[in-house]
């Protein structure tokens, strides 16, 4: 169902997002597929406890056969049945800056993935549409890694402390002004890792008392950090602004469960790009909800920062709003400015609160300073501050591929979901054979992809997420696309049911890019 | 696909592939494989069987009802049923 919405004059710009139906022989068949590696799984489970096979997952010890069993809850059935079997599509140990191109330790396993050895040889320029590198920055020559070697000899890779100790740097107060200037915002501050941002700060933010309104495909962290908390959890269907406005609805007419007062707080928990379902949020609509009920706006933009916006401002730039309507503007390091670690932005009150009670200013260690350099160097970078215009380009061309890459394959009919410009693309694959089938055909024709199975989405929804990078050029993306053509006519992956016809107002893809190639 | 592929030994391979993709034994140890494939051959096997005794007689039987209706167009339908 494709929405496009013009809506009030709240869209400066059609919102173009598809998530195609499962056609229902392939869900009746992945079904068929799941029950038979059931029936095995069962066959060899038995074969275990009756020692006909050698046991090679953990067990209870001999002496703890009669406790409570540990391990015969269907999370563990299915690591060791079905998890096993295709394990070799996980954990690859690469050994190269994880760029456009990346090496990969070749390894072999002899019994069936249950270990693995390496053969010694390393497979050379694979490329890499797994990693999160949206801008290219995970690069091992250039200005940023220079600058960062230079900071590396000035103050050493350890820091010893806790910001609120000993742990407070120039170099974290110069990032965090930054990173203030170049979110729009009044203030910011900088933690060591993006998840503990999330699960840590949730709860300093929000207690018992307080309402949290959570999207149904959040991400693990905020889901912690929401638990954490302490405060009443309801979750809204994903992206659906009509459930977010029943919940909100029904949290001030109702107040709390039982003594009916009113809410404290009402947070509203969104991320700016969902990364397993490539959807950006309908922020336009979220800001307007929460303008007319007084709630309060949590945005994780992890996934959107650096990568959307005509400045790689995010998501809020995308739209067009203001940064002033989102309350706080939390964001990760790791994604696009090739560092790792998570910031907060928004009110100065708001920030000086959370240097007090935050438990991660508190408690863990402040960031090594090359990485706090590599993030500088890379925000003055795309904020064009170093005088050159690699930063404006680089975002540029992440639009670019991402249009490219997901027309084409819409055009060559596989299931993609998510919005038009979103730089993480899921390809849907469905059956369980085949997620570890494209793992192993992709990487013999020297590409590397991430296969997402069922934890972390539902169990027939199985696909495989590719992650654009500016870095990558176009024949690297033709060459990519010309195996996934391959592999899906192998696997028969080509689910669409809605072939696109190629826009026919555009001149071809050869002229087009020449246009806006530096 | 091209139609010329269609009864070629590599499409029939392709085929097979496939079928090993859907049922997941691709992912099977080759023990498991040998179990899998008997038993489906098993129940291939019966269900041809099966078709082949009860369909042939079956189809006898509604032809010949069909060939008395035919011959005695009059007769009132009940008599026929035994």
């Amino acid at each position: 169902i494709n929405h496009i919405v013009h809506n009030g004059g709240l869209y400066k710009r059609p919102f173009n997002e598809a998530f195609e139906e499962t056609p229902m022989l392939v869900a009746v068949l992945t079904y068929v597929g799941y029950g038979v590696l059931t029936l095995f799984g069962y066959l060899r489970d038995f074969m275990r406890q009756w020692k006909i096979e050698k046991c090679q997952n953990a067990t209870e010890r001999e002496e703890q056969k009669d406790f409570v069993p540990l391990y015969q809850d269907f999370e563990n059935f299915y690591n060791r049945n079905l998890y096993m079997r295709i394990r070799d599509s996980w954990n690859r140990p690469i050994c190269s800056v994880p760029g456009a191109k990346v090496d990969m330790m070749e390894r072999v396993s002899h019994d069936y993935n249950w270990t693995f050895t390496y053969t010694g040889r390393v497979i050379k320029d694979i490329i890499n549409m797994g990693s999160y590198n949206y801008l290219g920055f995970a690069q091992k020559a250039g200005a940023c890694q220079e600058a960062a070697a230079k900071v590396l000899s000035q103050y050493g890779a350890g820091v010893c402390s806790t910001r609120q100790e000993m742990g407070n740097l120039d170099k974290h107060e110069e990032l965090e002004k930054l990173v203030a200037r170049f979110l729009g915002v009044e203030s910011a501050m900088a933690y060591g890792m993006g998840f503990a941002t999330n699960s840590m700060n949730i709860p300093a933010l929000v207690g018992k008392g307080c309402l949290i309104l959570s999207d149904e495909l959040n991400h693990a962290s905020l889901v912690l950090g929401a638990r954490l908390s302490g405060a009443t959890i309801r979750i809204f269907k994903h992206n659906n602004m009509q459930s977010l406005e029943k919940l909100l609805k029904d949290a001030i007419v109702h107040g709390q469960p039982r003594t009916r007062r009113p809410w404290k707080k009402i947070l509203i928990l969104v991320e700016g790009i969902y990364s397993m379902e490539g959807s950006i949020v309908r922020l336009p609509e979220v800001i307007a909800l929460k303008k007319k009920y007084k709630s309060y706006l949590y945005l994780d933009e992890a996934h959107s920062i650096g990568a959307l916006g005509p400045s790689g401002r995010g998501v809020v730039e995308y739209f067009g709003l203001s940064p002033e309507d989102v309350d706080v503007m939390m964001g990760t390091f790791t994604k696009s400015f090739g560092a790792a670690g998570g910031y907060i932005g928004g009110k100065k009150e708001l920030i000086d609160y959370l240097r007090t009670y935050s438990h991660s200013a508190a408690y863990a260690t402040s960031m090594s300073p090359p990485v706090v350099e590599q993030i500088i160097t890379s925000v003055k970078c795309i904020m064009g501050e170093d005088g050159t215009t690699i930063g404006r380009a680089r975002v540029q061309q992440l639009a670019e591929n991402t249009r490219y890459f997901r027309r084409r394959l819409k055009e060559m009919g596989f299931i993609i979901y998510g919005n038009e410009d979103s730089p993480v693309v899921p390809l849907m694959l469905y059956m369980p054979a085949k997620i570890g089938a494209f793992g192993r055909e992709m990487l013999k024709r020297n590409i590397g992809v991430v296969v997402v199975g069922f934890p972390a989405t539902p169990i027939i929804e199985s696909r495989a997420r590719f992650c654009l990078s500016a870095a990558h050029t176009k024949e690297m993306l033709d060459t990519a696309l010309k195996e996934i053509n391959e592999v899906g006519d192998l696997l028969q992956l080509k689910y669409s049911r809605r072939r696109l016809v190629p826009l026919l107002d555009r001149p071809f893809d050869e002229t087009t890019y020449e246009e806006t190639e530096d | 696909m091209d139609v010329k592929r269609r009864n070629t030994p590599s499409y029939l391979h392709w085929l097979f592939c496939q079928f090993e993709l859907i049922t997941c034994s691709y992912l099977m140890e080759p023990w498991e494989k040998v179990l899998f494939y008997s038993f489906n051959l098993a129940m291939a096997g019966l269900l041809l069987y099966t078709a082949y005794v009860c369909v042939a007689f079956h189809l006898s039987s509604a032809l010949q009802l069909l060939w008395s209706f035919l011959a005695n167009p009059r007769e009132n339908a009940l008599s026929v049923v035994k």
